[in-house]
């Protein structure tokens, strides 16, 4: 019987790793991820997992081990925030390109410099090309369900590529929230073993990992990986629906709130798409026709479907809680942009907010709603991107 | 993998840049990136194996517990075998200047066939 309990976003993914079981988890403690590893590190002593559990001594090698594991055939987990991303920045894109289907979780916390230790998304948002799937999610409970999946997604035969799961750095990693857990065989069944097709530990079938690759494959090599990526959405759909059967909770590529007969869109993505879903119930009662579209799949970016979503809105803000540093605004901004370039109509609008964890409350995005109403009725956008909450 | 000259497309390699088949560097020829190149003394060579050791490269090639050459396809002329030898028998000298001399004298190309023919057996 699964079970429904108060728990916190970090405790909820390290009983997602302690149920997936994974073979070797290698890992550094960096805030607010701590908790996750440290947890898992206590269900490794009590015996509760068969898990080799590597203590490293920098991020770098957290991953670098992550990758000899996982090229060995091993089911190879980590966790990780922020600075402890970067630091594995090298490694990341080894992983993508070795195409080897790592899963973790990453804890998203603000990039230094100001040092800072709270949310925003500039540490996953900066790891957005390097190959990896990027699943972002809203609340313990996503965050739950989306590492349990991403487990099935990068390790499924047409994909074979490493997943990172998103949830925001103390808002929910450390917000104690209602969220309910499967029974641990459920779990277990559901992930199965991981049967590579290539490791280093099948000697009878030699293979080397991470050769020379100059300009007569490395190209090739590339290209497989960006083929491999097409394949991801329908994966994600796949695991998804047979990730409903155990759990009776339904996901997509990104989440529709009142979107369908909306003519106002604000795009977000994690625990902000929760305080804007509040925002959007209140102006539906005052009469406005808002709504909102909150990605779960950023990467690969499933474009097709978030055109088809936004198409014939009459003005659409995203907002992004990093800053692509353009002056063009944010991340999320640019790709949802680019995208409805091929359905042209929305006026599009870019607000970054919540930096390094200022908070963003239902007042101010109410206000982005309003603004949109503005450029809805006036057909003009007097500022392209705005930064939301900032201090003048 | 990839010296063979075969024009395959990303389809048909294996992902990852995984490599399917065991010691196919022997195939990859890297002995051209080399600047000095080690020239083996036959005659005061005493056949101890320290550079056979030594070689990183697994460039000494050995047949029936003697050296009889050097594979330069695949030395990259770090001259750690002449460092370590000790008979003094491996002198290691600028490539320019040897195909140099192979130029005027045997004609070019002579360069990555300086190796006894066929003594890969004993690497
Ligand atoms: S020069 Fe270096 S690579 Fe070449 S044979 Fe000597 S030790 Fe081996
Ligand atoms: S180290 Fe010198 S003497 Fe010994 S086998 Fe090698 S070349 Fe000959």
């Amino acid at each position: 019987m699964s079970k429904r309990v108060a728990i916190t976003g970090n405790e909820a993914v390290a009983q997602a790793m302690r149920q997936i079981n994974p073979d070797v988890v290698a890992a550094y403690p960096i805030t607010p991820q701590t908790e996750i590893v440290q947890i898992f590190s206590t269900f490794v002593a009590d015996g509760n997992v068969d898990t080799e559990f590597v203590t490293v001594e920098s991020e770098h090698s957290a991953m670098s081990a992550t990758i000899g594991a996982s090229a060995a055939g091993a089911r190879a987990m980590t966790a990780t925030s922020s600075q402890g991303l970067a630091l594995m920045w090298e490694m990341l894109y080894i992983a993508a390109g070795l195409r080897l289907p790592i899963v973790a979780p990453v804890v998203n916390r603000a990039l230094s410099a100001p040092i800072n230790i709270h949310c925003d998304h500039s540490d996953t948002m900066g790891a957005r090309d390097s190959g990896w799937v990027q699943i972002y999610s809203e609340n313990a409970q996503e965050a739950y369900d989306n590492l349990i999946q991403a487990v099935r997604i990068a390790e499924h035969a047409d994909v074979q590529i490493p997943a990172m799961v998103c949830m925001d750095g103390f808002i929910v990693s450390h917000g104690m929230e209602n969220a309910e857990l499967l029974d641990d065989h459920v779990v277990r069944s559901f992930v199965g073993q991981r049967t590579p097709r290539h490791s280093l530990l099948d000697v009878d079938n030699p293979a080397t990992f991470g050769a020379l690759d100059f300009a007569d494959w490395y190209f090739e090599h590339r290209r497989q990986l960006a083929d491999a990526q097409t394949y991801v959405k329908g994966v994600v759909l796949d695991v998804a629906k047979e990730f409903a059967k155990i759990s009776g909770r339904n996901y997509g590529l990104f989440e529709s709130y009142r979107l369908d007969d909306a003519e106002l869109a604000v795009v977000v993505l994690n625990s902000a798409a929760g305080t804007a879903k509040a925002v959007v119930d209140d102006l539906r009662q005052q009469g406005m026709k808002a709504g909102l579209l909150k990605i779960r799949l950023f990467r690969p970016f499933p474009h097709d479907e978030i055109v088809a979503a936004l198409a014939g809105k009459k003005a659409i803000a995203v907002l992004d809680r990093a800053d692509g540093l353009s002056t063009m605004g944010g991340p999320v901004f640019v790709d949802v942009r680019s995208a409805m370039y091929d359905a042209p109509g929305p006026k599009m609008v870019n607000y970054i907010y919540g930096l390094g964890g200022r908070d963003v409350d239902t007042e101010q995005i109410a206000g982005v709603y309003w603004d949109l109403a503005r450029i809805a009725e006036t057909g003009k956008v007097t500022s392209p991107v705005t930064y939301l909450g900032v201090r003048e | 993998m990839s010296a063979n000259g075969k024009q395959k497309g990303w389809k048909d390699v294996p992902i990852g840049g995984l490599i399917l088949e065991a010691g196919s560097s022997d195939k990859y020829e890297t002995g051209d990136w080399r600047t000095y190149r080690p020239v083996w003394d036959q005659e005061k060579c005493r056949h101890c194996m320290i550079c056979w050791i030594y070689c990183p490269d697994s460039s000494i090639l050995v047949r029936e517990g003697k050296v009889v050459g050097i594979d330069y396809k695949h030395c990259k002329g770090c001259g750690i075998c002449a460092h370590e030898c000790p008979a003094k028998c491996i002198d290691m000298r600028l490539e320019t200047e040897l195909e140099a001399g192979e130029a005027e004298g045997a004609g070019a190309g002579a360069r990555c066939c300086a190796k006894s023919g066929g003594e890969a057996g004993g690497k």
